[in-house]
């Protein structure tokens, strides 16, 4: 081996192209098989958009719809209902839905678009059960001062009122999420998305 | 038998949306495509959500749901003997060529026996109906004359002429002696289009269920260019390692 | 930094050997530094192996081994996960580049005498690592549930019921079912990829424990360790790094050249590497007119085909595999490679080389006449082979090669008197020149000149 020929610094470079080229060929070799965890088009079309016919939804009424998957509540809310969710402005955490929980259009009083009925995704914030609706005639069993009734969580004690806003002093961390939905019709609710023209 | 040339081209977008506009009005009925969604169609053939529900889903269906048929498999098996095929694959199991040379090859037979009145060159005793014959019109087949005491022969290719397909055979007779008879497909009742129109229909019907059979085949002739460029960089590249580190040996 | 880093590799060594395998393995590992093209296909079946079992782990995340589902969730795999298609390609195309890649890596090893005297180990090693993926090839293959996989594995297993007595409960007892059916698929699916992976894994690190025990041999068949300088180390040695690294890692780079080119633009490879008949979903009730295992598989097939009785024909393909494991002691020619070997010994080679391509080749096309007859003489040619290089390793007189001939010549015509056929006699007179040229070019030949089979002269050192 004659080491007096040797240029070590077209050496060093061209290891470091080498290892650069191939690192880049590897990462890029990495891209395919990390995508392939990504949600695959069946999962995409069955989380698809839904429509849902509320005509039939009488006050006081819950529906329970998969939308990718998970439950999403539609609540049709009396105005005792409503009633209370004004009374209870103290006892929750975030009573003005400051954090990011709801899509713009339901950053209000009621969290919602139309205040008589409350679209929810009906998964806990603190580790993802799926509370049950309490009814107002259920809710006397709580004890809890002008709470009329709304969601509770079997796994951790989470309590919610009627727009999904949780209590202070419970696990759950934030409000319930407010998933994106539009009216396309008096009687049609749109969930997944929010943005599509209504002719 | 060699069989005709599809020349299939699944850079022609055209064609593409064509052959699926033939294939949802005269094959969805009984064939479906399950292993395709509608909106992965779509977005691979250049058509919008909406302009697949207009044109293309019958069904009542949502965009992003599987091509299947409203045609339930019992009914099916008790209307034609046996279950229409799912056509998902059927490219790939068969060959365009192959599907292009079975959708010009319907005749009419008068076998009592064909439950459609019909059969096909390159599919004998073939159990689908002819659908597309008020495109084609109706073909048949005109022998040609065989040598006296023939007995075995075989057919050997298939060719596209101006008034329809020719069928050559190769047959054999007593001697061992063996000679070339072609066989002829005319249309004796014209359909809706002349035979050229109507094979380019064909082939974009096939040209369409290529692409179904592989819908990745059109990203992958892409990437592999820029894989292969890179890798031939790459070659380069480590040629150039190896020759500086094996100076010390030689 | 570079304090932290020798701090934490001291702290590592002394815990866990981690230099020191580097050092024994790549470092100061000393390889023969005149490797040439054939010694790129050890790294590669590496390669391949990480490949395999890179994609494999990825397509068992979707991949359903259900008689319902099995070949709807691969069509899913190719069309609805995300990237889905490449690393089935990846998975297919690489089964038959392993292939490529082994057939080449044993060539070499039988070219340059590595099975020989002190390599034996290595090599046997080697050739369970070969019956192993034949193996995953096979349980593999049966996943996609098309109708080539499913009626592949029904002709394969019924080879077994071929052996006297056991041979039916066997076959009943590897398919779990009447038929090949879901109990089939979910065995051969837990073998494919959990029992025979470790399996392989574990040979894999055995044979390259022991070819680094011993040291690589090279295109001379010199034995570098012979000649060391004053450090101990062979004079014709190399560190593995980084001479081989960087040139292995152009042999990859090419590798993966050609890999890519066949899984991008031709991942049917013409039906070689995926078959059309298996785009079609498995039917229990209609076998596809054609049916044939993959190329790798089809020079033992012909050599079963070519055999008219089933029992001698699975034994003959049985022992056309197994015949592998005995080389070291059936070729003892003193010299290893096969620079310095006979003429005649090159032809030999090259030979065999030909009749298992051309057997390969016999395996897939659909039986004829011709081809069973041309089948069965290279089948002849395929151990003729064996017998030939046990003949040539060492001096043998000309009276016992006389009468090595007088027993072929008696074993071959007792063979054709038990399959003759008036109807056929042509075409078996015709084909009996096979055998005739055969033995008069290697056994008569070295009679009439011996220079035919004089091996030459090794040198001390490579060159």
């Amino acid at each position: 081996m004659s080491a007096d020929v040797v240029d070590s610094r077209r050496r060093r470079f061209l290891t470091g192209a080498v290892t650069v080229v191939g690192g880049v060929g590897g990462l890029c070799t990495a891209w395919p098989f990390a995508s392939a965890w990504q949600p695959s088009e069946r999962a995409r079309a069955i989380g698809a958009p839904i429509e849902i016919d509320i005509s039939k939804l009488e006050p006081g009424a819950m529906l329970t719809e998969a939308w990718q998957g998970k439950p999403v509540w539609i609540l049709s809310r009396t105005s005792e209902a409503l009633d209370s969710v004004s009374a209870l402005d103290g006892a929750v955490r975030d009573p003005d839905s400051s954090e990011e929980q709801q899509p713009d259009y339901a950053r209000n009083r009621f969290r919602s678009r139309r205040p008589d009925i409350l679209v929810l995704v009906g998964l806990c914030t603190h580790l993802g059960c799926s509370p049950q609706h309490v009814r107002v005639e259920q809710a006397s069993y709580f004890g809890l001062a002008d709470w009329r009734g709304g969601f509770f969580c079997p796994c951790h004690g989470s309590l919610f009122d009627y727009a999904g806003r949780v209590f202070k002093g419970v696990p759950a961390p934030t409000n319930l999420v407010v998933p994106p939905h539009q009216y396309l019709s008096d009687t049609v609710l749109l969930i997944g998305e929010d943005s599509r023209e209504v002719a | 038998m060699a069989l005709l040339d599809a020349k299939t081209d699944l850079s022609d977008r055209a064609s593409l949306q064509r052959g699926a506009g033939l294939f949802m009005n005269y094959c969805s009925g009984c064939h479906s495509l399950e292993f395709m969604r509608y909106d992965r169609m779509g977005r691979d053939l250049g058509l919008s959500d909406a302009q697949v529900l207009e044109n293309l889903v019958f069904s009542g269906g949502k965009v992003g749901d599987e091509m299947r048929t409203a045609l339930r498999r019992e009914d099916a098996k008790e209307w034609f003997g046996v279950a229409p095929p799912d056509l998902s694959v059927i490219a790939r199991a068969r060959g365009p060529d192959w599907l292009y040379s079975y959708l010009l090859t319907f005749y009419q037979d008068p076998n009592p026996a064909r439950p459609f009145g019909v059969n096909n060159l390159v599919f004998s005793g073939v159990g689908m109906p002819h659908v597309l014959w008020s495109l084609q019109g109706i073909q048949s087949l005109e022998k040609g004359e065989r040598p006296a005491g023939a007995r075995l022969e075989h057919a050997v290719r298939l060719e596209a002429t101006k008034e329809g397909v020719n069928l050559h055979n190769i047959v054999q007779d007593e001697s061992g002696a063996e000679s070339r008879v072609v066989d002829r497909l005319v249309v004796s009742a014209p359909g809706s289009l002349g035979v050229g129109p109507f094979r380019s229909a064909a082939r974009d019907i096939v040209n369409f269920l290529t692409y179904v059979g592989e819908p990745a085949k059109l990203v992958r002739y892409r990437i592999g260019f820029w894989v292969l460029a890179y890798l031939g960089f790459f070659i380069v590249l480590s040629y150039v390692l190896y020759r500086e580190y094996w100076k010390d040996v030689h | 930094m570079k304090a932290l880093l020798s701090g934490l590799l001291e702290w590592t060594d002394a815990r866990f050997p981690l230099s020191k395998l580097w050092n024994e393995h790549v470092a100061q590992y000393f390889a023969p530094k005149n490797f040439n093209f054939w010694y790129f296909f050890g790294s590669l079946a590496l390669l391949m192996l990480v490949l395999q079992i890179l994609s494999g782990i990825w397509l068992a995340m979707y991949y359903k081994p259900d008689a319902e589902e099995a070949f709807r969730s691969v069509e899913f795999i190719m069309r609805e996960v995300e990237w889905g298609w490449l690393i089935r390609y990846m998975h297919s195309t690489g089964a038959s580049f392993f292939f490529i890649v082994v057939y080449l890596h044993m060539y070499r090893g039988v070219m340059y005498g590595s099975f020989k005297k002190p390599r034996e180990l290595i090599w046997i090693l080697g050739v369970l690592i070969y019956l192993c993926l034949m193996a995953e090839a096979f349980f593999g293959y049966l996943l996609p549930w098309g109708q080539m996989s499913y009626w592949g594995a029904q002709v394969i297993i019924s080879l077994f019921g071929a052996l006297p007595f056991i041979g039916e409960p066997l076959a009943l007892w590897i398919r779990g079912d009447f038929v090949v059916s879901d109990a089939t698929l979910n065995r051969f699916y837990s073998l494919h990829v959990v029992a025979l992976p470790l399996l392989l894994l574990a040979l894999v690190v055995a044979h390259i424990q022991a070819l680094h025990e011993v040291g690589s041999n090279n295109p001379d068949g010199v034995e570098i360790k012979k000649k060391k300088d004053a450090a101990g180390i062979p004079m014709d040695g190399i560190p593995f790094h980084p001479y081989y690294t960087v040139k292995d890692l152009m042999g990859a780079a090419v590798c993966l050249f050609l890999f890519a080119f066949v899984l991008f633009l031709v991942p049917e490879f013409g039906g070689w590497f995926l078959e059309a008949a298996n785009f079609e979903p498995a039917d229990p009730l209609k076998t596809p007119e054609h049916i044939l295992p993959v190329w790798y598989f089809t020079p033992y097939y012909a050599i079963l085909r070519a055999i008219p009785d089933k029992l001698t024909g699975v034994i003959a393909m049985g022992a056309a595999v197994a015949i592998f494991l005995f080389l070291p002691w059936i070729d003892r020619h003193p010299v290893k490679s096969i620079r310095y070997r006979s003429l005649l010994f090159k032809f030999l080679l090259i030979f065999f080389a030909i009749t298992f391509v051309v057997l390969g080749y016999l395996g897939t096309q659909p039986p004829t006449a011709g081809r069973a007859e041309l089948g069965l003489r290279l089948g002849e040619a395929y151990f003729a082979f064996f017998l030939v290089l046990w003949w040539y390793s060492r001096e043998r007189s000309a009276g016992s090669t006389w009468t090595l001939l007088a027993v072929l010549a008696i074993v071959f015509a007792v063979v054709d008197a038990i399959r003759w056929d008036p109807d056929k006699a042509a075409l078996m007179a015709l084909s009996a020149l096979l055998p005739l040229i055969y033995f008069g070019l290697f056994l008569v030949g070295p009679l009439v000149s011996p220079r035919l089979n004089a091996s030459r002269e090794v040198p001390e050192r490579v060159t």
